[in-house]
């Protein structure tokens, strides 16, 4: 692309309310391929509406691009309602679990402060293995990782992002007006519309 | 071949037991299907079975190849504006329509198609033509589903037509197994669908827009439409004229727009885009307001983006939120069905006429008509020029053929010359640009619109792609005029390397068969030509022939398509020569 100014990518959490439908996680999947974007997580749950799934995706993108995405991703028939949001705007949290040899915990005090002090919690304890979880924000599911290194770190998982919009009041009230023929305004895409000033300054 | 009349069954009473296929056939029949184009194969036999009872009420046109057949479902869709309907085999039937799907998607074309697909407990064990058509269809269809029991078939049926001609149109893929398409269940009748909960074909009409974009026509000194393809999918033509004709405001088209409003309509002035006319390129970047009516700004019509239309405040009506901002920044955008909001903004933009304006761009066609059109409409060269036959078929045609166009040099000559009386008439492979188009697109149009003329205008290239489907007219009976224009090239290739890569014509140099006797042994008659003085006499031929008709005319061989605007140029580059 010519001339254009450097932009500012940011971590964007992508909120999708959709139809548990097989084959939409391929279709949702494909738009950030097609456009060669990496998907950094990817969380898919039931929502608080039974039947309403619910995705949780997170890209590192300039706001531009992550409105057209959204806005590609609300276009598919399944989907219901797509939100994007910066970490400011979200509570969010990644699960990570630890496996370290017991006999290192049990013989090193220091370990076990160190595992108290980030907030781990036993999940299983074996004459072999313990297994340790934590909740948190990355850099604190990866500070633990550096701290169990030296002492024999066997195997780690984290898991994805999962995260709750701040100022959304759920979604049982919209998926009420989206049963009706005529939706109202509220619920309908003018979410974009309403923030356009602020998403496209030219 | 069925020997009597039958007379195709009639929707059952609720409670009935019918099968999957049965269940099928009967959706088509309430959905107002009267033609399927198809090709059998196991996967979707028991299908073929059913429809060999409903022969009467839903014609099926065998193909011979199913690419052929999802062009032709498309040719038929933009022709009749209903949905085109295609059947296809599981495996390699089904692999073979991604190329349509893909066309159809772009291009907004509304499908509904059939694949039959394995047994449902062989999915996934690489059974026999077993192909993951869920899989491969995603990216190139509106929305696609796989069927495994026959009790889904109304419902998911009744879904799929919704959608496909709902919103911003599209295609739409049925993968029925074959377990389902054979189990008998408890037919609880059918109803069309006419509201998906998470799927909202249509956003609000927001008013506050409405009365921007009017406020910012009312002012403006240079108010410039650009129209697209959307008036057409709207079925707001009268809209549309009705909007022009209140603001005055001068009108160019894309190619997929064509024919929405009459060539000779005063105040259409043109082509956009990189074979576009001079002065509505050049105009894009002086008007001081572009508003685009059903149209999404395709590259080929924008050129180069960081400079276009920077100077102009841009309207964008547009009924998928999707388009809005996405290549081209907008001041108002009208987010809705034209058809509804053409008419809102009609009431409240004032009578005017913008006549300087308006001449403006006639000083461009004047200038644009010296230096290029004369020379390609009324040639004084020895050789025919592609121009000249459309301006001749214009001529005899008087503008009432539909045209389907194959991609190419004669695909762009054939959108900037044809002369297009009514609405869907221009039909061509716009945003795939798919070689092989033309020829079954052209079968379909003519099933979509019996009464009209269609005239396919293909290069010699692209009819060795899709040849085949002289078997579909042969067996069919359907009456199309096949027009070739050989230039012995595959030419707008051949043009783009004289162009842009010094001359160096690597593998542009095309053979032909006979073509006319590759008609005769499909038993349609043909002519050839490289003569100007057999060229009205030979149109002639062709359009009053009863039936099908194969003219090749050998035209110039390197002539190049002008005015154009280079790639990663600006429409105010646009080169004359
Ligand atoms: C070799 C080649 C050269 C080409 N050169 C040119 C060229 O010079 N000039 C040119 O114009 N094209 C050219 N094309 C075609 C080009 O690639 C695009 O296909 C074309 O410009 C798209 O036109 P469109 O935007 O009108 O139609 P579409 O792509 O069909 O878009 C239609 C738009 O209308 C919207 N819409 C649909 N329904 C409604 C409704 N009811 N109300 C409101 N909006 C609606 C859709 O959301 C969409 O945004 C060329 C193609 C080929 C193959
Ligand atoms: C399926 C497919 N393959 C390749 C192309 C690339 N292509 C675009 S135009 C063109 C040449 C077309 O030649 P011809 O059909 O003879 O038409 P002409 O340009 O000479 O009018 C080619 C090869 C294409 N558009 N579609």
């Amino acid at each position: 692309m010519p001339e254009q100014a450097p932009i500012a990518r940011e971590e964007h959490n992508i909120t999708v309310y959709t139809e548990n439908h097989i084959g939409l996680l391929n279709r949702i999947a494909m738009i950030f391929s097609r456009r060669k974007i990496n998907i950094d997580s990817l969380n898919t749950s039931p929502s608080e509406i039974e039947g309403i799934h619910r995705f949780n995706i997170v890209i590192n993108e300039t706001e531009e691009v992550v409105s057209k995405i959204a806005r590609q991703i609300e276009k598919q028939v399944e989907v219901l309602k797509v939100y994007y949001n910066t970490n400011e705007d979200v509570i969010w949290q990644e699960m990570a679990l630890y496996k370290v040899p017991t006999d290192v915990i049990a013989e090193k005090v220091k370990v076990e402060r160190l595992l108290r002090e980030n907030g781990a919690r036993a999940v299983v304890i074996r004459k072999d293995y313990t297994v340790f979880e934590t909740t948190g924000h990355r850099e604190e599911t990866d500070n633990l990782i550096k701290i169990l290194q030296p002492y024999g770190l066997i195997e780690f998982v984290r898991s994805a992002r999962i995260a709750i919009i701040k100022d959304s009041d759920g979604f049982n009230r919209k998926l009420r007006e989206f049963e009706r023929t005529e939706p109202g305004h509220e619920v309908v895409e003018n979410e974009y519309l309403n923030s356009r000033e602020k998403v496209f300054t030219m | 071949m069925l020997t009597q009349e039958k007379q195709a069954p009639t929707l059952p009473e609720t409670d009935t037991v019918i099968s999957g296929s049965q269940a099928l056939l009967h959706a088509l029949q309430v959905e107002g299907v009267d033609t399927i184009f198809g090709y059998p194969g196991g996967a979707i036999m028991p299908i073929y079975d059913a429809l060999y009872d409903f022969e009467g009420d839903l014609k099926h046109v065998l193909v011979r190849h199913e690419q052929g057949g999802i062009h032709a479902g498309q040719g038929y869709a933009r022709a009749s504006g209903k949905v085109g309907v295609v059947f296809a085999t599981s495996g390699p039937g089904a692999t073979n329509l991604v190329t349509g799907l893909a066309d159809a998607q772009i291009d907004s074309t509304p499908l509904v198609c059939i694949t039959g697909q394995v047994f449902a407990h062989l999915l996934g064990t690489d059974a026999f033509q077993e192909a993951d058509v869920i899989g491969i269809t995603t990216p190139v269809t509106k929305w696609n589903y796989q069927i495994t029991d026959a009790t889904e078939i109304p419902e998911v049926l009744a879904k799929a037509f919704h959608i496909a001609r709902t919103g911003r149109p599209g295609p739409v893929l049925i993968d029925i197994t074959k377990n389902a398409q054979l189990q008998k269940f408890n037919f609880q009748g059918y109803t069309p669908c006419d509201h998906i909960r998470s799927y909202r074909p249509k956003p609000i009409v927001r008013q506050e827009y409405i009365k921007q974009a009017a406020d910012l026509i009312n002012s403006a000194q240079k108010p410039f439409v650009l129209w697209g393809q959307g008036v057409m999918l709207g079925s707001a033509e009268q809209e549309f004229k009705a909007f022009l004709e209140k603001s005055g405001i001068p009108a160019a088209w894309t190619i997929m727009g064509a024919g929405a409003l009459p060539t000779d309509h005063p105040q259409n002035v043109g082509m956009l885009g990189m074979h576009g006319n001079y002065g509505p390129n050049v105009m894009t970047n002086e008007c001081d307001v572009l508003i685009a009516i059903g149209m999404r700004f395709d590259d080929r019509v924008t050129g180069r983006l960081d400079k276009y239309a920077k100077q102009a405040k841009v309207i964008h009506l547009d009924i998928d939120p999707a388009e809005i901002d996405k290549n081209v920044k907008t001041t108002v955008p009208v987010w809705g069905d034209c058809k509804e909001t053409l008419p809102l903004l009609t009431q409240l933009v004032e009578q005017k006429q913008h006549s300087e304006w308006l001449a403006k761009f006639r000083e461009f066609e004047q200038k644009e008509i010296d230096a290029v059109i004369r020379e390609e409409l009324f040639p004084t060269s020895a050789e025919m020029t592609m121009g000249e036959v459309i301006q001749q078929l214009n001529e005899l045609t008087q503008g009432e053929a539909i045209i389907v166009t194959d991609v190419g040099q004669h695909q762009m000559v054939a959108c900037r010359y044809a002369k297009l009386n009514q609405t869907r008439s221009n039909i061509t492979s716009g945003g795939l640009g798919t070689m092989g188009f033309a020829l079954p697109a052209a079968i379909g149009a003519k099933f979509g619109a019996p009464h009209r003329t269609v005239v396919a205008v293909i290069g010699d290239g692209g009819v060795q792609m899709t040849i085949q489907e002289l078997g579909t007219i042969m067996q069919s009976g359907i009456d199309v005029k096949i027009l070739i224009l050989n230039n012995q090239f595959l030419g707008m290739v051949r043009q783009w390397q004289e162009l842009f890569h010094e001359r160096r014509y690597s593998f542009v140099d095309i053979t032909s068969p006979d073509y006319v006797m590759v008609a005769q042994g499909y038993g349609i008659s043909g002519r050839k030509i490289d003569q100007r003085e057999d060229l009205t006499n030979a149109l002639q031929q062709m359009l009053a022939h009863p039936g099908s008709f194969l003219l090749e005319v050998m035209v110039t061989k390197e002539n190049n398509v002008f005015p154009m605007v280079p790639q990663g140029c600006s429409v105010s580059e646009i080169r004359l020569k």
